[in-house]
């Protein structure tokens, strides 16, 4: 397993983590995030679904890279992505039936998750399979993690509950915990996100973002005249 | 025609595309610093998607459905799920046959709008409009209404976006909210605005 381990290998698995996450910096794959997170159980296979997607497709580009014009590389890679997202959605309705009609067009929608492919556009296409793999595992796990957290704080604070195991006992039966409905609704995983972001960036302060136009303090106290 | 009013103010407002099923966000988010782009690519999302539903719609129903292919007297055979690979293709075709229609016809809607075409093709919102259509069984009548309705929707969305992130850049933000951190807090407070009309039945 040494050789296999090299230090590139670990860069691509683990700087998708935090330093260069692909929901917090690099903005990608922002749609399904959002909207399978109400629950913890849909956004863990949603989670499974895209990393083994990203991983898969980024080998298979890499290793005909060589072969693709790049006049109609885009078309090629969609194609890749399409096939294996029609595998994995067929998997899922056979398998998880109830998971994939919750999921409903969002696993279809892996296809144009801008993660899928910018890994492919930005790291496949120059870089050998077994990298790519790795690099597709690394931002699938990247992408897990914020979506973990956000289901998280979703689904516990939104009804209590834990892939459907009571972790909060409700008021209704009996219990000292309210749900938040908002937290179940769309709202909830903006602000959620936002708030991640905030926390990463607190932590992170190198990925603050630069200001286009700064404000100038007022020295002669509140409310200046103009 | 009650019907299709309904339809098209319930894909309009109420399940909007951008807030309330969260497609197209990676653009939504990075395109709407400037009103005028952000209209520009929101009119390029309208009229994609009202060619490209009803389009998908029609290769739906002719080859992929179940028993589809009985007028050509091949029964038996249930090709949709092909439909993911089918649409994705059918969208990326048909942008790129907009793309030289605009540039041969109408040079300066091309020089407008011709910058976003090559980002629609992988918007999820155009993929998820025809994937809807498909999961809801939609008619062409139908398929038409929802593709105009959600384009509208979107691009009204993004719009509106636009407007509000302008007049941000005059607030004074904590540095690690700048930018990206604000603007989902924008959108998440936009979101329950788009809300309110949850409760209207048609």
């Amino acid at each position: 397993m040494n050789e296999i381990l090299t230090d590139e290998t670990k860069k691509v698995l683990v700087e998708p983590l935090v330093t260069n996450n692909p929901i917090t910096l690099q903005v990608l794959g922002i749609c399904s995030a959002l909207a399978v997170t109400s629950q913890m159980s849909t956004s863990l296979i949603m989670a499974l679904a895209l990393t083994l997607v990203t991983a898969c497709s980024s080998a298979a580009i890499s290793s005909i890279r060589n072969h693709i014009p790049s006049s109609i590389r885009i078309i090629v890679q969609m194609t890749i992505i399409a096939s294996l997202v029609i595998v994995v959605d067929q998997i899922l309705k056979a398998f998880a039936y109830d998971v994939s009609k919750q999921l409903s067009v969002f696993v279809g929608l892996i296809i144009t998750n801008c993660i899928v492919m910018g890994r492919a556009e930005a790291y496949a296409m120059k870089n050998p399979p077994l990298e790519s793999f790795m690099d597709g595992i690394g931002n699938g796990a990247g992408y897990s993690l914020i979506l973990i957290i956000v289901a998280l704080f979703r689904e516990t604070l939104g009804s209590g509950k834990l892939l459907g195991i009571e972790v909060f006992k409700l008021t209704k039966d009996g219990g000292w915990y309210d749900p938040n409905g908002l937290m179940l609704l769309p709202p909830s995983a903006f602000f959620i996100i936002g708030l991640i972001i905030w926390s990463v960036r607190q932590w992170k302060p190198a990925q603050n973002e630069t200001v286009a136009f700064k404000i100038m303090s007022i020295s002669h106290g509140e409310g200046g005249h103009h | 025609m009650e019907n299709y009013i309904s339809l098209f103010v319930k894909a309009v407002f109420i399940e909007n595309l951008a807030l309330s099923f969260f497609l197209g966000m990676c653009t939504f988010i990075a395109v709407s610093k400037k009103i005028s782009t952000a209209m520009g690519l929101g009119v390029a999302v309208m009229v994609v998607q009202s060619i490209t539903v009803p389009a998908n719609n029609v290769v739906y129903h002719a080859l992929l459905k179940e028993d589809a292919l009985s007028w050509m007297g091949i029964t038996g055979v249930d090709l949709s799920f092909l439909a993911l690979l089918s649409c994705i293709g059918m969208i990326a075709a048909l942008v790129q046959i907009l793309e030289m229609i605009l540039d041969k016809f109408f040079p300066a809607l091309y020089q407008a709008l011709g910058i976003f075409l090559p980002l629609i093709t992988v918007n999820c919102a155009i993929l998820g409009g025809s994937l809807f259509m498909i999961e809801r069984d939609y008619n062409l009548g139908e398929s038409v209404t929802y593709g105009v309705g959600s384009g509208l929707g979107w691009a009204l969305a993004i719009t509106i976006m636009a407007g509000v992130r302008e007049k941000l850049k005059y607030s004074d933000i904590p540095a690690g909210l700048q930018g990206l951190g604000i603007t989902f807090i924008t959108a998440g407070l936009m979101s329950l605005g788009f809300m309110a009309f949850s409760g209207i039945q048609l």
